[in-house]
């Protein structure tokens, strides 16, 4: 996760607090996806950005995952390709994967 | 109507170790950081040879050798299975990093590049010296001692020119305060204005051009020239033109990310089929910048620091000559402002919206050309197959379309698309490193229509988040088509018809009153 990305994700939970952040994520590739999972809820696994030993223990989803709160015709003009060239199950098991290994650890 | 036709492509590749170690940024912002990293320190021991980079089957598909579908066949890595080193191809060349110094000192019109008698001697009977003027090749006569060389580097006047690490020449700053005339800024700008005039000759040479033929050059890679009051002034075109003795030619150049040669194919195509002129060549050179930008990841997993290649193209558009293939200037696909930024936006905008406009399917299309990189480069780095997620794109947009069934995907993406096999060079690899197989494949009928794409990641730039890309579509050559539809003696026949009709109107009018 770059590092302005992991700035702002950091200033925005702590102006609104970490219970009212939900981080959305759309990488493309499941060990990507994991790694930004991780970053938010557990710190910065490369010790690289700002959010290098800050657990912040975010929410977070893969737009995938979100597919039924879609209204579904936007899923279809934004996401359907999408999720036709990509390891949709593998990058929602490596969600699973990392949540579990986190947040309710 | 009479579309433009592509008459030509050149494509070169220069070997440029050692302007990686010096240049890449990201090895100058680790140098700056970590200057004890080990990273720093296994790098050299990654960097290729020549022979090796020259045995590469990528570079060689790159330069006409090899069709880019023998790449899958390849066993792979391909860095460990060498093929036949072959320095000149079918549509270019690869040139070792101390004949480009040469170059670099030819393309240097402000006596900014010195090289020491020494290793000019040892280059000049070796430099590309085809449609280079006496003139030019002259340059390499005005040498410095390398006591003054080592003494310009070392008072950080100037930027060193290596070979193997051994001082042989330098880059002088063209300013004293000037960060944009400093010696990094001016080296980059060179390496980018020689590999352009590199491309350029190779285009003239192998296609038999008249260099006072060309007429206009458009030159689109990513390099900003000018001084501190106008960055990005330009004009790199004229530059490489006037190296390459094009003394008939204007130009300018067109930025747009890695989408700049496609925007700059579109506007060349443009100009030749209003008649404004007649041959127009778009091209750029490459980028030192980029060299060994994933290098950490390819020391990290032990493999050769690929990214050692300096790129070059160069296009010539003409006008219909009834035999080239042409560019279908009603069938332009474009990212529009309000498009939106989603691959499934951008795939609909560029390409599915412009087949539908013309009545023509996904399917339609023989060969897709998008950014081509080479996976070898781009997998052990974490940013994917390129090319292949485009191919997949365009084929499940297909799928959404109804045009292709979800089955057929797979054979999709590997009849109708290419292996990647283009250097890492932001520009380079954005369409065009196709266009010589596909104006080939096209020739001899193989194929009947190709669209090449052009995409830009703009936000690089911090003035926007949208994304941008352009298409084209090439087709065979239909012959030529008589514009007016009509002769001077057709002409007159419909005017003497129109006369009798407006004089038995009249007579008709004058009867009844």
């Amino acid at each position: 996760m770059d590092m302005a990305n992991q700035a702002r994700i950091k200033e925005t939970a702590e102006k609104y607090g970490t219970d009212k952040v939900v981080v959305i994520l759309g990488g493309a590739e499941a060990e990507s996806a994991g790694l930004t999972a991780e970053t938010v809820i557990a710190g910065d696994p490369t010790y690289a950005g700002p959010l290098t030993n800050v657990a912040l223990g975010l929410a977070v989803y893969h737009i995938f995952e979100l597919k039924d709160l879609i209204d579904p015709q936007v899923y279809d003009e934004q996401i359907s390709m999408m999720e036709m060239v990509l390891d949709v199950e593998e990058i929602i098991n490596e969600m699973n994967n990392i949540r579990s290994q986190y947040q309710e650890g | 109507m009479n579309f433009p036709v592509i008459r030509g492509t050149a494509y070169v590749l220069v070997h440029a170790p050692d302007i990686l170690l010096g240049h890449g940024t990201t090895i100058t912002m680790e140098r700056l950081k970590n200057p004890d990293s080990e990273y720093l320190k296994a790098l050299p021991g990654h960097l290729r040879s020549f022979q090796e980079a020259v045995g590469y089957l990528p570079n060689q598909v790159y330069i006409g050798n090899a069709h880019p579908r023998q790449l899958a066949e390849h066993p792979s890595p391909w860095y460990q299975h060498p093929v036949e080193a072959k320095t000149q191809g079918k549509y270019g060349q690869i040139l070792g990093q101390a004949e480009f110094y040469g170059l670099m000192k030819i393309a240097d019109s402000f006596n900014l590049v010195e090289l020491s008698a020494e290793f000019a001697a040892s280059i000049k009977d070796r430099m590309p010296a085809a449609n280079l003027s006496p003139k030019h090749l002259a340059q390499l006569d005005k040498t410095r001692d390398l006591s003054e060389i080592i003494d310009m580097v070392g008072s950080h006047q100037a930027d060193g020119l290596y070979l193997n690490g051994q001082l042989v020449g330098c880059v002088r700053e063209a300013h004293d305060t000037d960060p944009n005339l400093s010696a990094h800024v001016v080296f980059e700008n060179l390496v980018c204005k020689a590999s352009g005039v590199l491309a350029l000759v190779n285009l003239l040479e192998r296609f038999q051009i008249d260099p006072k033929e060309i007429d206009y050059i458009i030159e689109t890679s990513e390099e900003a020239i000018g001084d501190m009051n106008q960055r990005g002034g330009g004009n790199l075109a004229k530059a490489i033109g006037e190296i390459a003795n094009c003394v008939n030619a204007s130009g300018a150049d067109i930025r747009g990310f890695c989408a700049g040669p496609a925007h700059g194919i579109l506007n060349a195509a443009a100009l030749v089929q209003a008649g404004i002129f007649k041959n127009v060549v778009v091209l750029a050179g490459g980028s030192s910048a980029k060299l060994g930008m994933n290098s950490r990841d390819h020391v990290n997993k032990q493999m050769p620091a690929l990214e050692d290649m300096i790129g070059g193209y160069a296009v010539l558009i003409s006008e219909n000559d009834g035999v080239n293939p042409v560019i279908r200037t009603d069938i332009v696909g474009k990212h529009k402002i309000g498009s939106g930024s989603s691959p499934q936006a951008v795939i609909q905008a560029i390409v599915a919206d412009p087949l539908e406009r013309n009545g023509l399917k996904i399917t339609d299309v023989d060969i897709f050309a998008p950014e081509l990189q080479n996976p070898e480069i781009t997998v052990p780095a974490g940013a994917g197959d390129v090319p292949l997620a485009n191919y997949k794109m365009i084929g499940a947009m297909a799928v959404k379309r109804g045009e292709l069934d979800k089955s057929e995907l797979a054979q999709f993406t590997s009849t109708r698309g290419m292996t990647g096999f283009a250097p890492t060079q932001g520009h380079i690899p954005s369409g065009v490193p196709l266009l010589g197989m596909i104006r080939d494949e096209l020739l001899e009928g193989r194929i009947k229509r190709a669209m090449v794409i052009g995409k830009g990641s703009l936000f690089l730039g911090r003035m926007t988040d949208l994304f941008d890309g352009i298409s084209l579509i090439l087709e065979p050559n239909q012959g030529l088509v008589r514009e007016t539809g009509l002769d001077l003696e057709e002409i007159k026949e419909h005017i003497r018809l129109a006369l009798a009709e407006a004089i038995e109107k009249a007579a008709d009018i004058l009867a009844r009153r």
